[in-house]
This record gives C-alpha cells, sequence and structure tokens, in this order.
C-alpha cells in the first residue's frame, strides 16, 4: 500500500497523541519486547480486576505504525475480559489500523503491540494457574497466535 | 552528471543493477553503500568466469584446473597486500568479513593475551561486531571494557584513552577507522601512537574506510587491521584479517580443519604456515577470486579520486540538507574529518516511516540503529536514517533525494 494510505491523518495523530501513553504503579502486568532488526521498543502495564482489563497503558520508541498500533489496541481492550484479548488476532489488529497490504517488513511494526499483550497475559495467566500441564496448553496456543 | 574527479557516466555503465527500475518505474537510486555496495560487471564476470571454466578446489590437487584456481585465489593475497600496503602476503587471511575477522583476534589472540582485571578499550561509535566479541571475552576472562566517548561533533574524546592507558591494564584498543553512522573519520595514527607508549595492541575496523579512503598499514602501523570485500564493490562473504606476522605466528588457530594443518597424527598436529593456520576448510574461493576484480576496479579510478568524488557529493548533499526546515545532521561538519555517510533525522517522522516513504520514489537508504545501539544511546535517539555514497552516485540523485524528503515532510504535514 502507498505511503498516502499508510499516514493517513488518523495514523500521524495516535502517533503524535498516543492515548493511554505512560506507566501504572505497581501494575499486575508488565511486558516488554523490542524488534531486533529495527530497535523499535515497546512496554505495556495492565491492571486486572475480575479477569478483565482494568486499566492499561504503554511507553516506547518507534515507527509511526508501530505507536499507533500500541496506542489503539490500548483503547481496543480497555475493559475487555481476558477471552476477548486471547482471540485477539494479528487481521483485527490490522482492520483496526486500517493497514491491510503491508509489507513483510513494516508488518512487524503493526504487530510488535499484539506480541506484548499476549505475552504479559499469558505468562500471567500462567503465573496464577500453578498447573503446569494446562500452562503448557496455554503456551502452545498463544505460540500460534502471532 | 560527471564531478570532476571521475568518469561516473562510464563507471554507472559497469553496473548493470543501477539500470533496474524499482516499484515499476522508478529509477534506483541506490544511497544504502555503507550497508553493501552494487558489484560491477567486472566483478560478476570473475566469479562467472570461475565456475564456467575453472571450478576446482585449491592448494592440494595436482591437475589443471586446481593449478588456475590456486593462482587466481593467491593472486587476490597479493592484490590485497599491496591495495592496503602490507608488508607481507603471509599476514593477510581471508575470514568471511569484518565480524569474522575481530571475532578470529578476540578468539585466537585475547584468550592467550587478556586476562583477569585486564581492560579492553573500545569506542561508542563501534559497529555491534567490535564491541560483541569483546564482551564475551571480557566476561569469560573476567577483564572490563571501557569506552572512549563521543563528542557532540562526531569525534572521539581521546582524553578519554589516555586516562585508560594511564593504569597500565589496558590489553587492546580497538576501533573504527570510520564511524558507520556519523561517517567521522577517526584520528587513528594518534591513537595509535598513544597506544605504542604503553605497549599497547590495536586492532583498527576498517569496514567503512577501505571502500573510501587509501589505507596504507605501513602509515597506520596498527597491529590488527580488518575489513570487507562486499562494501568495495567485491563479493559477500570475504573479508580480511591483517595482523603483524609474529602476532599470528603466536596466536593459536581460530578454525581446526583441512587446509590449516602441516601433519595430524591422532593425538597431535602441527600448523602450516601462514596464512594458511588460520584458513581452516576450503575457503570462498570464487568470491575472493571476484574480490581481485573488485580491487583492479578501484585501483583503475584511484583511492585518492574515490574519495574526492564523495567529498563533493557529501558536501552537496549537506548544504542541501541543511537548508531544510526541521533537519537534524549527525557527525562532523568539516568534510575532511567525514566520509560518504550522512546520518539524519527529519522532524518527528521516525526513520523507517521516512525510508518506506522515500523508497516509493526509488530511493534505498537505511533506517535503525545501524548496529550501533550504544551510539544511538550516546545521540539520545532509538533511530537515524542514513543516506551513503559511493563512486556511482550522482549530483542528480541527490536532488531526487532531497526533493522526495520534501514529500515525506508533506506527508507528515510538517
Amino acid at each position: 500500500m502507498s505511503s498516502a494510505d499508510i499516514y493517513r491523518e488518523i495514523i500521524l495523530d495516535y502517533y503524535r497523541n498516543p492515548r493511554n501513553y505512560g506507566k501504572i504503579q505497581d501494575p499486575d502486568i508488565s511486558q516488554r519486547d523490542s524488534n531486533p532488526l529495527c530497535g523499535d521498543e515497546l512496554e505495556m502495564h495492565l491492571n486486572i480486576k475480575d479477569d478483565k482489563v482494568a486499566d492499561v497503558k504503554f511507553t516506547g520508541k518507534g515507527c509511526a505504525i508501530s505507536q499507533a498500533s500500541a496506542s489503539m489496541l490500548t483503547e481496543l481492550i480497555m475493559g475487555k475480559d481476558f477471552e476477548y484479548v486471547k482471540k485477539l488476532t494479528k487481521d483485527d489488529i490490522l482492520d483496526n489500523l486500517g493497514l491491510h497490504d503491508l509489507g513483510p517488513a513494516r508488518i512487524k511494526c503493526a504487530l510488535l503491540s499484539l506480541k506484548v499483550l499476549k505475552s504479559g497475559l499469558y505468562s500471567y495467566i500462567i503465573d496464577k494457574l500453578k498447573d503446569t500441564a494446562s500452562a503448557d496448553q496455554i503456551k502452545e496456543q498463544a505460540s500460534g497466535l502471532y | 552528471m560527471q564531478t570532476s574527479f571521475i568518469n561516473v557516466e562510464s563507471i554507472r555503465n559497469d553496473f548493470p543493477i543501477l539500470k533496474r527500475k524499482v516499484h515499476k518505474d522508478k529509477p534506483l537510486v541506490y544511497l544504502d553503500n555503507a550497508a553493501t555496495t552494487q558489484k560491477p560487471i567486472q566483478v560478476i564476470d570473475a566469479i562467472s568466469n570461475f565456475y564456467l571454466t575453472y571450478n576446482s578446489n585449491i592448494h592440494r590437487a595436482v591437475h589443471e584446473l586446481a593449478e588456475e584456481a590456486t593462482l587466481a585465489y593467491e593472486a587476490t593475497r597479493d592484490k590485497v597486500a599491496k591495495f592496503i600496503n602490507a608488508k607481507n602476503r603471509e599476514e593477510i587471511v581471508f575470514v568471511r568479513g569484518t565480524t569474522e575477522a575481530i571475532n578470529l583476534v578476540a578468539y585466537a589472540w585475547g584468550r592467550q593475551n587478556v586476562n583477569k582485571d585486564d581492560i579492553i578499550v573500545t569506542t561508542e561509535y563501534e559497529h555491534h561486531s567490535n564491541i560483541v566479541p569483546w564482551q564475551l571475552l571480557a566476561k569469560e576472562k573476567g577483564a572490563k571494557l571501557e569506552y572512549i566517548g563521543v563528542d557532540d561533533n562526531g569525534e572521539l574524546i581521546l582524553d578519554h584513552l589516555d586516562k585508560y592507558l594511564q593504569t597500565g591494564k589496558v590489553k587492546i584498543v580497538t576501533f573504527s577507522q570510520m564511524s558507520n553512522v556519523l561517517g567521522t573519520i577517526t584520528n587513528s595514527e594518534e591513537i595509535v601512537k598513544r597506544c605504542k607508549k604503553y605497549g599497547v595492541r590495536v586492532l583498527i575496523d576498517g569496514a567503512q574506510s577501505v571502500p573510501h579512503l587509501k589505507v596504507d598499514l605501513q602509515k597506520l602501523d596498527c597491529d590488527f587491521f580488518a575489513f570487507s570485500a562486499h562494501k568495495m564493490l567485491g563479493p559477500t562473504g570475504v573479508g580480511v584479517l591483517w595482523a603483524r606476522k609474529e602476532l599470528l605466528q603466536g596466536m593459536v588457530p581460530f578454525n581446526g580443519g583441512g587446509d590449516m594443518i602441516r601433519e595430524v597424527h591422532k593425538y597431535e598436529t602441527t600448523w602450516n604456515d601462514l596464512p594458511y593456520k588460520f584458513e581452516a576448510g576450503t575457503p570462498n574461493i570464487a568470491d575472493v577470486i571476484g574480490f581481485a576484480a573488485a580491487i583492479d576496479y578501484l585501483d583503475k579510478i584511484g583511492m585518492d579520486n574515490v574519495r574526492e568524488h564523495e567529498m563533493e557529493l557529501t558536501k552537496y548533499a549537506l548544504d542541501k540538507l541543511s537548508q531544510m526546515k526541521g533537519m537534524i545532521l549527525y557527525g562532523p561538519k568539516d568534510i575532511t574529518k567525514r566520509g560518504g555517510v550522512i546520518s539524519f533525522n527529519l522532524g518527528d517522522i521516525h526513520p523507517h516511516d521516512l525510508a518506506t516513504i522515500i523508497d516509493e520514489d526509488g530511493i534505498a537508504i537505511r533506517s535503525g540503529h545501524h548496529c550501533a545501539q550504544v551510539l544511538m544511546e550516546r545521540l539520545d535517539v532509538s533511530a537515524t536514517s542514513r543516506a551513503s555514497f559511493y563512486i556511482y552516485n550522482t549530483k542528480e540523485e541527490v536532488d531526487v533525494f532531497v526533493k522526495s524528503l520534501n514529500r515525506a515532510k508533506e506527508l507528515f504535514r510538517i
């Protein structure tokens, strides 16, 4: 897709004025990751109440696509339950951004936030479970998701 | 199209890839030469001719093909020695690239000579390949890794070097002759001079300098020198480690295997002569032979002319870029202190976004941390965009590049 289609007003707005940008003190979930190819960084903090996302914030450095994607994802999951987050797919993220035909180099930018979110959430669930059989099953599910 | 130093038009005719279009109908403007350069037809032909007419393994067999291949492979060694003014051909070791050359020294020399509490000195503007091998060595030995800092002009702060040298604990100082991000040309001879006073060994990473400047090892007077063929018109997978003969003699082999031995018995092996002691296994014969054609090509142009051409282009580009609103340029402003590498940031456009946008106009630049995350931290940025020039680039291409940057500004509404 052309740059004019990628860098629409809404993407630039979320890049320059990211919603839910910042940190949560003593979050239930804190997850960080980076893209080794380009050095983009992202950290997400979540508070969980009754298996729901009570609060979510992110900080990071990176391109407009990665930062807008992260910000829009925080809005998407705010107040939602675990099942909703678990079911989020790569297409949901791209739909949300309105970016469909990103090349292989740039699609990683768009999906870094989903990767961070899912890694954080699954680690949290696994920690709570203390049941290794179910934990392994969940890990296996998670690995197929992105 | 022509600058006064070299005939760019005729050079461009030697590079078939420069005729191709990208994104359907955009002429390719290749400004990612610090990553790898394009290859002239002479290099491609040399490699193809090897496979078509005398492909065989070298050094062992006695048949005619093997003899031709061995001669061509060894002739490259002589050309390399002459190109960088090394005294002895047996000081030239062929490796896969600069990274392998530095790892070879860190492993084979470092493990014998660096001990607990010793200091290894590198700089803040090194490529990861001149940091990570030393981190591994320092961790293994309990040694310390220290950094010469970079000032706001993008130059090394040599007082830092003195401070470390005065401890008497430094075993090796290792630095690049030209920064792959800032383009800064290191004051190498001065560093070597200071190190010699303390009997400290010096490794110079010439990956960015050998392709663009005349390098004279006798003047540099360092102990180890590393560079890659693919950044100077040659093929990928070939690099050079030069080291003083007496050092190579004292070092243990890096890889064990065929060709590096004199005699192998069940429990003991004696080593082959230099440089073969460090060239285990079948080497990258075809590409080493191709590398000779690259050296011939550069020799014909003359490295002084290469440098003059790049200085003129870089000055032209810097003049235009510095006039752009929102432009932040990194590295020395003095054109004599830098090579043809320009790192920059434009407004709040992230380098990845910028590279994506101008790629649509056929322009290939690099964006990201350029394998220099320590320097990115020093500059307090997560990434930069980088345009880098070579012998086939033109002022017209710089104009296309600047025009495309303006389009990016419009897209980002700045």
